[in-house]
């Protein structure tokens, strides 16, 4: 139990609550069609994550999260700039954007020497949701134990945070991002500028990327965004119900995926364990693919039977 | 620096050297398929095939080198990529195609998911601790240092096919991107051109894979077209340029790297193409920030000076600073706010020149909408003669009679 709760329990904590927060996000880039702006917001805040550590010396600090902050609202203009100014496609100018600001992000970590050090290049890409632990832990009644809660790796507080913040975004703005997400013009019309709630979107995507970007990797972080969304859509067409049911299938797969990667393979019978991180992604994928064959409705399966029901008749 | 410009000229050694000139290739190839995926609007579609290779690679390591202790051939590795690649690109249309979700969800769900499929892959090569692992690490970021000749070989020859293919089938491919409609009822399968240019674009992906990694390589494909694209607008040009910028970023990141071996190239290479992108936004004469700029500086001082010399001539007072600034600048103005002599004068030929295109607006209404732009400049440079004449006249009828008396009394 003691190592149940001290190696994995925060494991599985780190990863549910990247998943959450980027998930539940995930539902307005989906709905938006703005789901490779997930893309090119978790690939470009890593310049500003080298730049703010530079800034602050320390991982998993408030000036990596600003660093990330800003690097997402400059990208941001800079793709609007290079939209608008060079009249180039919108995919195209958000891939010139998010490249370019990787690579200088892969090569101030390189040339600066913080490489290997606290941050290196396969820590952006693949997260490091092992290294979470809790010492502090010895039994079930810790969890109740405020002043043994306090002794969470700051990682896990700061994305507690960050959920917090993002509920409270969505709970709050939940009428504005309804109408600009799917009738841009009458948002526009009624008097809330859809452009400022986009851009507030797109902050509140930084801040869970970076939050979420420690835990699981910049390209994981993508599929927390979409994954989940995608599979909630699939379900439903209410936006609340697929707002929770986002929800669920982050923190399953959050919790699925890490107790899979943990335990999976000594099932099989092999001593080791694989990337936790990665099959939190995958676990979001299969998901994803399930819901996208069975769901009731909409349902690929569903909708051969309804099709073929319709031939007879 | 002096290594720098050792790889730059070539004389930095011989695998040096072939690498230069392999990822030259490899960003000609790149820039000229990816102008068609621009044009195309498909840009963003590379992001999920390059990323759908780390499963491909994984795997085919993983087979290789336990049942056949070949994990480093780089064929088996690249064949690996392309197949997981492959499926990746029909997982995408998959989606698009069958379910209500959009091709921007179908590509982020792909290109993450399998790269996740890597991921676990790659933790499970290290756990079983296979050996010639450390070569894997270069396929995420790009790593040029350290490669074999025989590989550097490969990516050479492997591009220059690619490029050559595509340069084979451009007619095609411009058509499928402005008319595909027109391309169906020519006669051209259009469904299996479509394939043929994913197909070229995936196999630039899978050869650059080496080189520039496959986080970056969309870049690659990406940044030569939309820089090329300032500078053109017609399509071989365009994949001329877009070749010579490619090749260019790639061979300058690449002679870079070889100065500083532990830059990852792929990073490189794609801030130089991006300073070559920068480049053409700006300066560029056709379609430059500066350039327009420039045009619409003329187009503002050529509408200022108009509208004050109207003014001149209906003796209103200029007001507007910058007009003022104009007309004085132009001899038209004194300091003090009063037109000059040649100011008076001009100001009476621009007024008869309004006059007469304010006529020609009533009279056809429909010729002159289609000369908005035109009607700033004298109307005797837009129009022709006789049709001014005509104006003239209806303009001013009492003078076109002594015109016409003075003809008879010659006559």
């Amino acid at each position: 139990m003691d190592i149940f709760l001290q190696f994995d329990l925060p494991s599985i904590l780190l990863g549910s609550l990247a998943a959450l927060a980027c998930g539940l996000l995930g539902n307005f880039l989906v709905l938006r069609k703005q789901a490779l702006m997930g893309d090119a917001i978790s690939h470009v805040v890593l310049p500003g994550i080298v730049l703010g550590f530079l800034f602050s010396h320390s991982t998993g600090s408030w000036a990596m999260m600003l660093g990330a902050g800003a690097a997402a609202i400059f990208a941001v203009l800079l793709i609007e700039l290079i939209r608008r100014v060079g009249n180039v496609e919108p995919g195209a100018a958000m891939g010139v954007v998010f490249t370019t600001m990787f690579a200088a992000g892969v090569v101030i970590l390189e040339r600066t020497g913080t490489a290997g050090v606290h941050l290196d290049v396969e820590h952006a890409l693949y997260g490091n949701l092992e290294s979470a632990i809790w010492l502090d832990a010895y039994s079930l009644s810790d969890l109740w134990n405020w002043q043994a809660l306090s002794t969470l790796p700051e990682s896990i507080q700061q994305l507690f945070v960050v959920n917090l913040l993002i509920i409270a975004f969505i709970v709050l703005f939940f009428k504005e991002l309804k109408i600009s997400s799917f009738d841009p013009l009458l948002s526009a019309s009624l008097g809330f500028s859809p452009k400022w709630l986009g851009l507030a979107l797109i902050v509140m995507v930084a801040v869970a990327a970076v939050a979420a970007f420690s835990a699981v990797g910049s390209i994981l972080v993508i599929a927390m965004f979409i994954c989940p969304a995608a599979t909630a859509r699939m379900l439903t067409d209410n936006l609340k119900v697929q707002l929770v049911l986002s929800g669920i299938a982050s923190l399953s797969a959050g919790l699925f995926g890490y107790l899979l990667a943990a335990f999976g393979p000594g099932l099989l019978g092999y001593e080791f364990s694989v990337s936790a991180a990665g099959m939190i992604a995958v676990v979001a994928g299969l998901q994803q693919l399930l819901a996208m064959l069975f769901a009731p409705h909409y349902g690929v399966i569903m909708r051969r039977r309804r099709q073929k029901k319709h031939a007879v008749a | 620096m002096e290594q720098f410009f050792a790889a730059l000229t070539l004389s930095a050694g011989y695998n040096t050297a072939l690498v230069c000139i392999g990822a030259a290739l490899l960003g000609a190839a790149s820039g000229a398929i990816g102008v068609f995926v621009l044009l195309r609007k498909r840009t963003l579609i590379s992001d999920a095939v390059s990323h759908a290779t780390l499963p491909g690679v994984a795997l085919a390591f993983i087979i290789a080198q336990i049942y056949f202790d070949a994990g480093r051939s780089l064929p088996v590795l690249l064949f690996g990529a392309a197949l997981s690649a492959g499926i990746g690109v029909l997982a995408v249309d998959w989606i698009k195609a069958h379910t209500r979700l959009t091709e921007d969800a179908a590509i982020g769900t792909v290109l993450s998911t399998f790269f996740a499929v890597g991921m676990v892959l790659l933790t499970v090569i290290q756990s079983l601790s296979l050996t010639g692992q450390a070569g894997l690490e270069g396929f995420l970021l790009g790593a040029t240092s350290g490669m074999l000749r025989s590989e550097a070989l490969t990516i050479a020859v492997a591009a220059a096919l690619v490029g050559f293919a595509v340069v084979l089938r451009m007619k095609e491919f411009s058509l499928l991107c402005f008319d595909e409609a027109f391309a169906a009822a020519s006669g051209y399968n259009v469904r299996w051109l479509d394939r043929t240019l994913l197909l070229l674009l995936l196999g630039i992906v899978v050869i650059g894979l080496k080189t520039v990694g496959l986080v970056l390589i969309i870049a690659l494909a990406i940044i030569p077209p939309v820089a090329a694209r300032f500078w053109t607008d017609r399509v071989p040009v365009l994949v001329a340029i877009a070749a010579g910028i490619g090749a260019s970023g790639s061979y300058i990141g690449a002679a870079l790297s070889a100065s500083a071996p532990n830059m990852p190239t792929g990073g490189l290479i794609v801030l130089v193409l991006f300073g070559f992108f920068v480049v053409s936004l700006l300066i560029s004469p056709v379609r430059g920030i500066l350039a327009a700029a420039l045009k619409h500086y003329r187009f503002q001082r050529i509408v200022h000076l108009r509208q004050g010399l109207l003014a001149i001539a209906h003796e209103e007072p200029v007001l507007e600073p910058l007009t003022r600034s104009i007309l004085r600048r132009g001899g038209f103005m004194s300091g003090d706010g009063q037109p000059t002599v040649k100011g008076q004068s001009e100001a009476r030929l621009i007024e008869r020149d309004q006059k007469l295109w304010n006529l020609y607006r009533e009279m056809h209404p429909e010729e002159s909408h289609a000369l908005t732009d035109w009607s700033l400049k004298p109307i005797g440079e837009v129009l022709p003669a006789d049709t001014v004449k005509v104006l003239e006249q209806e303009l001013c009828p009492q003078f076109a009679r002594t015109d016409e008396t003075g003809n008879g009394g010659t006559n």
